[in-house]
């Protein structure tokens, strides 16, 4: 078990033909602690895999260090990291029965008999899989491999860390949630490190303490399921994290309020000017724009709030615990989460809980640390 | 009560008189022939089971059926191996692909007489390089004198015949292979050789299965090769049963032996090729699901 460190990591696929394209990461820095559960979460493309291959050795990067607990692995060939990685597609080894496939690395690294019995043993039962110990995996179903395939990291009692890339794509929908509680079981258990690559943001937010939000080869936000919900760094991180995602429109700053066309919305805090050096406002460079997620808008009669900012229904979508409230705010579409029971008003007005609205200047959450400058 | 469209029956018509001028009514010209006595002249006599006794009861047709039987297993012992060798050291991806299979292409688009025109010339030892070279080497080297050597150099024209169409399927089943299994195996430690025999190896299985087939039935129905290089011969050191069934049909117009005979070769490699499928169906079923049998 072990801490990892990415020392500005950067890989370009260039000069080598690949399946991933040429996706490319941008200068990574980060750490993970030791035992932590870590998910790694972004659409398609965006470089995930490329990293989790790094961090596994299946792929050198072009730039950078990887340290584990902090010695330099970055020309360590996969086999002497430690890493067990369990890949989208389950990976059995067909000719063998699920034990044998368990003792595949232990015998690959020549581990005493009597230890690999009885470790194989161990994971067998832990994972549930004892009595297909002497079934060959071929025949198995595909969530069955697939613990088949993670069995064979978890035997590895020198693994540094677990790495999933998808796990679950392949798994039926009511096998995932099952497979998904085993993980966090395991992670419990043994405290590996373990990190998780996925496009779909419950497995994200369920399975890891942390979540890391890539986007074309770069790290737009660390933070814990809850840190990603309500502020996120960036707007990709506010659509992309919560369903439907967090609304984001053009704004302009007015001391205490933002300006969306005519309508004013009043803010938490006060955007201070003297950050913004210029004239009309004073230093607005860049885009604005403001984020407000769905959850937090409330819907009023008109008539009862003047200050609440008017809007057209165009549908409603009805999934039960809660209705989905499309809106048009002048030209602007702005979806509303309304509860299960509450009316929504037929001339609806939407008020913006302050608290909530989030400022964005060129994508990025205004008034962050993590904001260039 | 059902309504029964005998207009049907016409949808089937053109698949029965394709099948029908095809294979039914060429074999059964063969089992006339095979059951009666011919002097010329349309003359036609029953004659029963004579030909099938004289054809099972003649050295010539064992003699002929084991060096058949010999050839067939020296080719698949090295061609089969052969193959998966050069499938394996095969680059995976860029231009060198593109080469790589033409190159193996090439002598399966070569028509096989004019194969054995190449082999016959190259192993002349007053101009072919083969021969020429083995000659000048000091070797006592002639095909058509010494039936080791005309062995030698029919088996060596077939591997270089027909090698690159195992290489070509086995490599079909090795680029079939996820690279997740390589990546696992890489992270699991797993050797070279733990690699070829757990993954590479029962992933080929299946083409390897077509491959051995293929390559049983086309070396047990060899014909074209050896008779333009060596007709046979020397004496009948080459003489395999489909030359030996031509000389017979053609050469000496004994038709009644040679259809009694050819449908005895017929049966044989019927037999052989179910055997051999059945064996290797049989290994495959209890580590996989076989054909039909999904789970």
């Amino acid at each position: 078990m072990a801490s990892i460190v990415l020392d500005g990591i950067a890989h370009s696929y260039a000069d080598e033909q690949s399946q991933d394209g040429n996706t490319a990461l941008k200068s990574i820095h980060h750490e993970w602690e030791d035992g932590g559960a870590y998910a790694l979460l972004g659409p398609s493309g965006c470089g995930k895999t490329t990293l989790l291959n790094i961090i596994s050795g299946l792929l050198t990067p072009s730039r950078g260090r990887v340290l584990f607990n902090q010695q330099d692995v970055t020309s360590l060939p996969a086999e002497q990291r430690n890493i067990a990685q369990v890949f989208q597609f389950p990976v059995v080894y067909d000719t063998m029965t699920v034990a044998e496939n368990l003792m595949f690395p232990l015998r690959m690294r020549k581990l005493a008999k009597v230890d690999r019995d009885a470790r194989v043993k161990e994971v067998l039962s832990m994972l549930g899989l004892a009595d297909l110990a002497d079934r060959k995996a071929r025949r198995l179903s595909p969530d069955i491999k697939q613990k088949i395939s993670l069995g064979r990291g978890l035997v590895r009692t020198d693994a540094n860390a677990i790495l999933f890339d998808e796990p679950l794509t392949v798994i039926d929908p009511e096998l995932k949630w099952q497979l998904r509680a085993q993980l966090k079981k395991v992670h419990q258990q043994f405290s590996h490190t373990m990190i998780y690559v996925t496009h779909d943001q419950t497995e994200a937010l369920t399975f890891a303490d942390k979540v890391m939000v890539m986007l074309e080869g770069e790290v737009l936000q660390i933070g814990t399921p809850e840190e990603l919900f309500n502020s996120p760094a960036h707007t990709f991180v506010g659509n992309f994290i919560g369903s439907p995602g967090m609304n984001i429109l053009p704004c302009e700053l007015n001391g205490p309020f933002a300006s969306i066309g005519a309508h004013r919305i009043p803010l938490a805090q006060v955007y201070p000017a003297t950050t913004y050096p210029g004239t009309t406002h004073p230093g607005a460079r860049g885009r604005l724009e403001l984020g407000i997620r769905p959850e937090y808008i409330d819907l009023v009669a008109r008539e009862e709030n003047s200050n609440a900012l008017p809007a057209t229904i165009k549908s409603i979508e009805d999934l039960g615990r809660f209705k989905i409230v499309q809106l048009m705010l002048d030209h602007h579409s702005i979806q509303v989460l309304v509860p299960e029971g509450a009316p929504v008003p037929s001339s609806p007005a939407m008020v913006f809980r302050p608290e909530h609205v989030k400022i964005y200047r060129d994508s990025v959450l205004y008034g962050s640390k993590t904001g260039p400058d | 009560m059902k309504n029964w469209n005998n207009k049907a029956w016409l949808l089937v018509l053109p698949m029965l008189a394709l099948v029908a001028f095809s294979a039914v009514i060429p074999l059964m010209t063969v089992v006339n022939y095979s059951v009666q006595d011919s002097f010329g002249n349309n003359e036609f006599f029953w004659v029963g089971t004579e030909w099938f006794e004289e054809v099972l009861h003649s050295e010539r047709f064992y003699n002929a059926l084991l060096r058949n039987l010999l050839f067939s297993s020296i080719v698949l012992a090295i061609e089969i191996p052969l193959g998966v060798a050069i499938a394996l050291c095969m680059p995976r991806r860029g231009v060198a692909v593109s080469v790589c299979l033409v190159l193996m292409a090439l002598p399966l688009l070569i028509p096989w007489n004019v194969v054995g025109t190449i082999w016959q010339i190259f192993g002349r030892v007053d101009i072919g390089l083969l021969g020429h070279g083995l000659t000048s080497l000091g070797l006592d080297y002639n095909y058509t004198q010494d039936p080791l050597d005309a062995w030698i150099t029919v088996i060596l024209m077939d591997i270089w015949h027909w090698t690159s169409l195992v290489v070509l399927l086995c490599y079909s089943g090795l680029v079939a292979i996820p690279e997740a299994y390589y990546q696992a195996a890489h992270i699991d430690g797993a050797s070279r050789w733990a690699v070829f025999r757990n993954i590479q190896l029962p992933r080929m299985k299946r083409v390897l299965l077509i491959a051995i087939l293929l390559r049983f039935m086309d070396s047990f129905m060899i014909y074209t090769e050896p008779f333009v290089l060596t007709g046979g011969g020397p004496g009948n050191s080459t003489t395999f049963l489909s030359i030996d069934l031509v000389q017979m049909a053609v050469g000496q117009f004994d038709l009644g032996p040679a259809a009694a005979m050819s449908l005895v070769y017929f049966l044989i490699i019927l037999l052989l090729s179910w055997v051999f499928y059945t064996v290797m169906t049989k290994s495959d079923a209890d580590a996989a699901p076989g054909l039909g049998e999904r789970s």
